[in-house]
């Protein structure tokens, strides 16, 4: 590998990663904006063109703010929960294409940071990651509201686990292999898209993949009625905002996850590639706000009963049902 | 190996920069007021905290916690299965009702058992 291949490797990280911020960054103007427009109201409408700036004043509001880290909190682990939220957040875009590939000054690039061959397994255990970050600022906050969110979202977040992966299980027998790319590559055409080969599957996946992300309707975790902020109540200053940064990045690798195995990723007609990615994940974007502008919360009961009683008997039956009808 | 892993590892480091710049920034540009004794309490609403929060919780939680590790392996255990499901045909099918009818005994019983009951 020569040195050019690395510079190339280096600027499409840093790209996508920048990409990333700056699309969670103007996520919540676009959910500030819609749910407001659903509550007949007009959301941020004075810094810049209907708030446009808005996030950037957030980021610099929140920068400016003081960073009290309290006596009564476990110092090491508090401080490293931000963290352990953000940087798993943002590590699983990387095996998802955005794009087919392109020539540039003569050299192939692939849309790709990491065509890696394992590719949804890697997503998996690096979405799986952000559970710590919930269970150790839960806990180590030392706050009863932060305890009581953090061991209700870390219960949340593993029981939606499990139906989460037997969705992707069926994608994975309906094209007979776990790399991504491969993956798009397969749904070329509309009719090929495995969201028509097995609706089920992205039903169970999209409702497991918002109660992942502590998401209404199963934002219970940060449920502001009756857990103030949930697990980081504790928390000021830039360490909160990266706990924010944490959630949008999640909920945007979600909706790439989605459009890669179910709506046939980056791959559609007239326009060029990168931007029907970007097309079907920000369509992703607006329905997770209008779920959130439309529904009300979960009890936790219900939540959990949904969870294992519902959802994991009809995830294991339709992993079942794909592969007879696969055999015939 | 080396061109699939070291962009993944690259974006780690990327990463924990961006993160730990983040926590540098504001640790400079934040304002600092003078020591207060409410900033050091638990915030419990403006009222004065009561009692220690490091209690004991419900088991439910725990015994969650078990339960996921048993059936997210099953579900780990069907990723193989279902990339060579093509070759395995009805053979891979009736090992796998086999693997889910034996899951599904344990199912039944943590449903008889109560384990999954909140109330």
């Amino acid at each position: 590998m020569d040195w050019i291949t690395i510079v190339i490797i280096a600027v499409k990280v840093v790209v996508v990663f920048a990409v990333l911020l700056t699309g969670c960054a103007w996520m919540t103007w676009l959910e500030r904006k819609l749910v407001a427009r659903i509550q007949t109201r007009l959301g941020p409408m004075n810094a810049g063109f209907q708030g446009l700036l808005q996030p950037i004043a957030d980021m610099i509001k929140l920068l400016l703010k003081e960073d009290i880290s309290p006596k009564h909190v476990d110092k090491m682990i508090y401080a490293l929960a931000p963290l352990a939220a953000f940087i798993p957040a943002t590590l699983s875009i990387a095996v998802v294409p955005f794009g087919s590939s392109v020539e540039l000054f003569g050299r192939h690039i692939d849309l790709v940071i990491s065509n890696l061959n394992i590719g949804i397994l890697y997503v998996l255990a690096v979405t799986s990651l952000g559970v710590y970050a919930i269970a150790m600022a839960g806990w180590s906050s030392n706050s009863k509201y932060s305890l009581l969110g953090g061991i209700r979202s870390a219960a949340q977040m593993i029981s939606y686990e499990i139906g989460l992966g037997l969705s992707i299980v069926v994608v994975v027998l309906l094209s007979g292999t776990v790399n991504l790319v491969e993956m798009v590559n397969q749904q070329s055409s509309i009719l090929q898209w495995n969201v028509f080969a097995n609706p089920v599957a992205f039903l169970i996946y999209f409702i497991c993949a918002v109660a992942e992300t502590n998401r209404n309707p199963f934002d219970l975790p940060e449920a502001e009625s009756e857990l103030v902020a949930g697990y980081f109540t504790e928390y000021s200053s830039m360490k909160f905002g990266m706990f924010f940064v944490g959630e949008y990045a999640n909920m945007i690798t979600v909706g790439a996850i989605a459009t890669t195995l179910f709506f046939g990723g980056w791959q559609g007609p007239f326009l060029p590639p990168v931007l029907w990615f970007v097309i079907k994940v920000a369509a992703f974007m607006v329905f997770y706000i209008w779920t959130r502008g439309t529904l009300p919360r979960f009890r936790y009961d219900q939540l959990m009963n949904f969870g294992w009683k519902v959802l994991l008997p009809v995830a294991v039956l339709n992993v079942l049902v794909t592969a007879l009808i696969k055999l015939w | 190996m080396f061109e699939t892993y070291f962009p993944i590892v690259f974006l780690l480091l990327v990463s924990i920069a961006a993160g730990g710049g983040l926590y540098l920034l504001s640790k400079f540009l934040g304002r600092k007021s003078p020591e207060s004794k409410y900033m050091d309490t638990p915030y419990e609403c403006g009222v004065e905290p009561v009692g220690d929060t490091r209690e004991r919780f419900p088991v439910k939680f725990y015994l969650i916690a078990i339960l996921f590790i048993v059936f997210d392996i099953e579900v780990v255990f069907m990723y193989p299965w279902a990339v060579v499901y093509d070759r395995l045909a009805l053979f891979g099918f009736i090992e796998m009702l086999v693997f889910i009818g034996i899951l599904l005994i344990g199912y039944v019983y943590i449903l008889r058992s109560g384990a999954l009951k909140w109330d």
